[in-house]
């Protein structure tokens, strides 16, 4: 048995040990904000939290998990900076597909949370691991630089 | 057809009311058509002739509650197109657009064929431009109706009565929001014609609208087809053959079986599926199997051997697609000619939602949820292949987690439903990012063989033009017709927006068979923009001439392509010098019905890192429904085919694709993708497409762009294969 937090929710999983974060996520407790793109860390759809950083979860085993605070999309906008990615995404019409984006808001959010207002070539550096192949790039950088985090923070 | 051929007295309108069908609705249809199933249905609810014609059809339903509901044929895939739909009816119907939400239409190809495309599909960029005409005609019609309604219960002439924000003001200050009149006005004859508003009476129309469909996507809220559960549902994932056209020979599954979650393992004709209770379970899954494959006789292709017999194919005459002008005299008069190779490899579509099709299939009733621009061949593959009629298949349409083209093909949902066939619970096929690129319709590879006859004084005569590649249209719909010309393949290339006193435009088909072919962001005008703006600025080097001047004066039967060229010149401030290893260079042309230019000005370095400093487009794509989704297609269309250009070839080895994942198959990533500035031209012409126009245009200005830079001219994407990389920083 696995003890795992997601959300602020503890939950006693019966799952092996080296599935990865994402399909626990997804598959057995039924959030699906968390997309799978890749299966090897390539692409940035599967971020979320781990104890506020941001992971891929599609290659972090379960187990490197338990213990810690899992958040996904679903929760982050209960934080006030998360809630104003949110907002900001929507500001600039940066969704597309929108596939992409609970991975790339997840980035945003732990790039805004350890840098409250980071140059460009700071978001360049910690968005660089989410693939948007609508290629929503120069909104999401606008979007970023508009979060007065300062603020939220 | 353009809209302003086809007037509003030769369209026909359904009309219908009750509880059937939930207040006012009325359906849009371009004449040519008969709609036996909807006719059938309407004529039950009182308000049809048998004779309504079909087509486009759309509906526009006003419910009891005063909301709005559009059935749209084309479906919202990140483009827009929903927002767009729902701008266009509100502007004409006078109601707020917060009022008007967009269902996507059930699979009917009697009722929802794309007026052009014969087909229902949400592609080549049609959405706006086929909406616009009937959408507003009905939403107008709506209108009228329903002030009738009203002023038939004040009793006063409509003509003074008005209707704003979904109410109707009578002349003394009455008022009746719609949803009290619909039922009135549904049993109201037609109008003979109705006068739509003007451009400058748009209060919606040319503004810019949010996105109706995006809140759901920043809450993790919104529902993909991978994120589907249906009761009782297992997941299911494939290994299909890995050299096209393969077989299965034979299949050990004792390990997979034992794997904790894989409930069955599935044989189908050239692969081999597990279901599981989860997707991490049917991977493990699939990894115990021993397979044996029959390889077939696609086994020993390399791409080499396909080069070539492209290469060999774009010396040929194939077909004469187009001949004006005397091409053979030109060119055994020219004083002098030029000949240039262009090549464009086969590429992935690779959307980030991989392939996914949920499926049921019990003995009497298939049930689909699947994201799809082709509903209807959805439904018509799952009546194939699980022995029901079409009329048993149900298929719900899914949000689309990217497609450019991908979900155009149905392979995979036919896959899902010949596993479903075999289990008595849904599935939902999840194919690997693997399974995914290794298994995509890939865009073709193309030689364009250009021969340009030149004059004493230097002036253009006229080109050949060869076009040698896979027909896409051939595979798609079955076979060319008899004249052998794939219309797709040659679109652009026949129609140039230069004036050439010789023109001839031959088309060599050439299909690979070791790798299927399909529609990609761009098909036909992409491949041929490359060609002729390569071309064309490679003669205007030669000629000794500025590029965009060269341009010009060739294009005097285009004011508005030379519009869009001067613009995005000027705007790129194309007259400004560059240092050394510096260089601009711009790509213009007519496609998908609008004219766009696009310069980049970038810089190479000693060891190939090439610094992308600018990138500006100029669009007239008509009258515009919503700036923001034409900036945000412009934008996003441009990048992704800058990855494209960039980055990608699909290469085959024993008949194998190579690229697997996001490794070998890199993508743009933000901190290597440039800004892109966007520059509209107003206009009051018809809409033209917009989403694949950007794309079209990225690769001809990126390479000329270089050879201004580094004088070498690369005449074959991408640019990695000649050892060039991106470069961050202004």
């Amino acid at each position: 048995m696995i003890q795992l937090s997601v959300n602020g929710t503890q939950h006693q999983l019966d799952v092996p040990d080296d599935m990865p974060l994402l399909w626990v996520v997804r598959d057995v407790l039924g959030l699906t904000g968390t997309k799978f793109g890749c299966g090897i860390a390539q692409c940035g759809a599967c971020t979320v939290h781990l104890d506020g950083e941001a992971v891929r979860s599609c290659v972090l085993p379960v187990s490197a998990a338990a213990g810690r605070a899992v958040t996904t999309i679903e929760a982050v906008g209960q934080s006030a900076l998360g809630a104003q990615v949110q907002q900001a995404w929507l500001d600039h019409e940066v969704v597309q597909c929108g596939y992409c984006q609970s991975g790339q808001i997840m980035s945003a959010t732990a790039l805004l949370q350890r840098q409250p207002a980071p140059s460009d070539a700071e978001i360049d550096a910690g968005m660089a691991g989410n693939l948007c192949r609508c290629a929503t790039y120069t909104r999401i950088r606008a979007a970023i630089r508009d979060v007065d985090a300062g603020g939220a923070a | 057809m353009s809209p302003s051929d086809n007037g509003v007295s030769r369209r026909r309108f359904l009309q219908g009311s009750g509880a059937a069908l939930g207040g006012l609705v009325l359906s849009t249809w371009l004449p040519g058509f008969i709609p036996h199933s909807v006719a059938a249905e309407v004529t039950a609810a009182g308000r049809l002739g048998d004779q309504a014609p079909r087509g486009y059809g759309a509906y526009v339903r006003v419910g009891h509650d005063g909301l709005v509901t559009v059935i749209s044929p084309k479906i919202e895939m990140g483009q827009g197109a929903h927002t767009g739909i729902a701008m266009m009816v509100a502007e004409e119907l006078e109601v707020p657009l917060s009022s008007v939400s967009v269902e996507d239409a059930p699979p009917d190809s009697d009722l929802y064929a794309d007026s052009l495309m014969q087909f229902q599909a949400t592609g080549g960029s049609t959405s706006t431009r086929h909406s616009w005409q009937p959408l507003r005609e009905a939403g107008a019609t709506a209108r009228l109706l329903l002030i009738q309604a009203a002023a038939a219960r004040w009793g006063v002439d409509a003509a003074q009565c008005e209707a704003r924000e979904g109410v109707v003001h009578g002349p003394a200050g009455q008022q009746l929001p719609y949803g009290e009149l619909v039922d009135a006005a549904s049993a109201l004859p037609l109008p003979e014609s109705v006068v739509l508003k003007t451009p400058e009476q748009f209060r919606l129309l040319g503004t810019p609208a949010p996105r109706l469909d995006t809140p759901n996507k920043v809450n993790g809220k919104a529902q993909f087809t991978i994120d589907l559960q249906v009761p009782g549902m297992l997941v299911a994932s494939t290994l299909t053959c890995p050299v096209y056209g393969g077989k299965l020979k034979a299949v050990d599954a004792s390990a997979a079986r034992q794997v904790p979650g894989v409930r069955d393992v599935v044989t189908l004709e050239n692969a081999v599926a597990v279901t599981a209770t989860n997707y991490w379970a049917c991977q493990q899954g699939l990894q115990a199997l021993t397979v044996e494959w029959e390889l077939g006789e696609h086994a020993g292709i390399d791409s080499e051997q396909l080069d070539a017999a492209l290469h060999s194919a774009s010396s040929k005459d194939g077909v004469v697609a187009h001949s004006s002008g005397d091409i053979d005299a030109a060119l055994s008069g020219a004083a002098s000619t030029f000949e240039a190779v262009y090549e464009q490899p086969f590429l992935s579509h690779s959307p980030l939602e991989p392939m996914t099709c949920v499926a049921q299939v019990r003995a009497d009733a298939c049930e689909l949820w699947v994201g799809t621009q082709v509903p209807a061949f959805a439904q018509q593959t799952a009546a194939a292949v699980s022995g029901l009629p079409l009329q048993r298949v149900q298929v719900h349409n899914q949000l689309i987690g990217g497609a450019f083209g991908r979900r155009l093909d149905f392979d995979f949902i036919t896959q899902a439903v010949a596993i479903a066939k075999q289990v008595d619970y849904p599935i939902k096929l999840i194919w690997s990012r693997e399974e995914d690129m290794t298994h995509d319709m890939y865009r073709p590879h193309y030689v364009d063989r250009l021969t340009a006859a030149i004059d004493a004084e230097g002036k253009l005569q006229g080109w050949q033009h060869r076009i040698a590649g896979a027909s896409v249209l051939a595979r798609y719909i079955g076979s060319l017709p008899e004249s052998g010309v794939d219309s797709d393949a040659v679109e652009v290339a026949i129609d140039p927006i230069y004036a050439l006193d010789s023109l001839q435009v031959n088309y060599i088909r050439e299909e690979p068979k070791a790798i299927p072919v399909s529609w990609w962001r761009g098909v036909g005008p992409l491949r041929s923009t490359l060609a002729l703006e390569c071309f064309i600025d490679e003669l205007a080097h030669k000629a000794g001439k500025d590029p965009v001047d060269y341009r010009l004066a060739l294009m005097g039967q285009h004011p508005r392509a030379q519009a869009v060229l001067k613009l995005a010149a000027e705007k790129a401030d194309w007259q400004t010098p560059l240092l050394a290893g510096q260089g601009r260079g711009i790509a213009v042309s007519a496609v998908f019905g609008s004219f766009v230019a696009t310069v980049v000005e970038l810089e190479v370095q000693a060891d190939k890192g090439v610094r992308i400093k600018r990138l500006v487009s100029a669009i007239d794509c008509g009258l515009v429904t919503n700036p923001t989704s034409v900036l945000a297609q412009i934008e996003g269309g441009t990048l992704f085919g800058l990855s494209a250009s960039l980055f990608n070839e699909i290469t085959l080895e024993q008949g194998q694709v190579q690229q697997s994942n996001f490794h070998n198959y890199r993508q743009l990533r933000i901190n290597e993708a440039p800004g892109v500035e966007v520059h509209i031209v107003p206009s009051s012409e018809d809409p033209g497409g917009v989403g694949e126009t950007g794309t079209a245009l990225i690769g001809p200005a990126l390479l000329n762009a270089l050879a201004a830079a580094s004088g070498e001219r690369l005449r074959r994407l991408p640019l990695s294969r000649a050892g060039y990389f991106p470069v961050k920083g202004a």
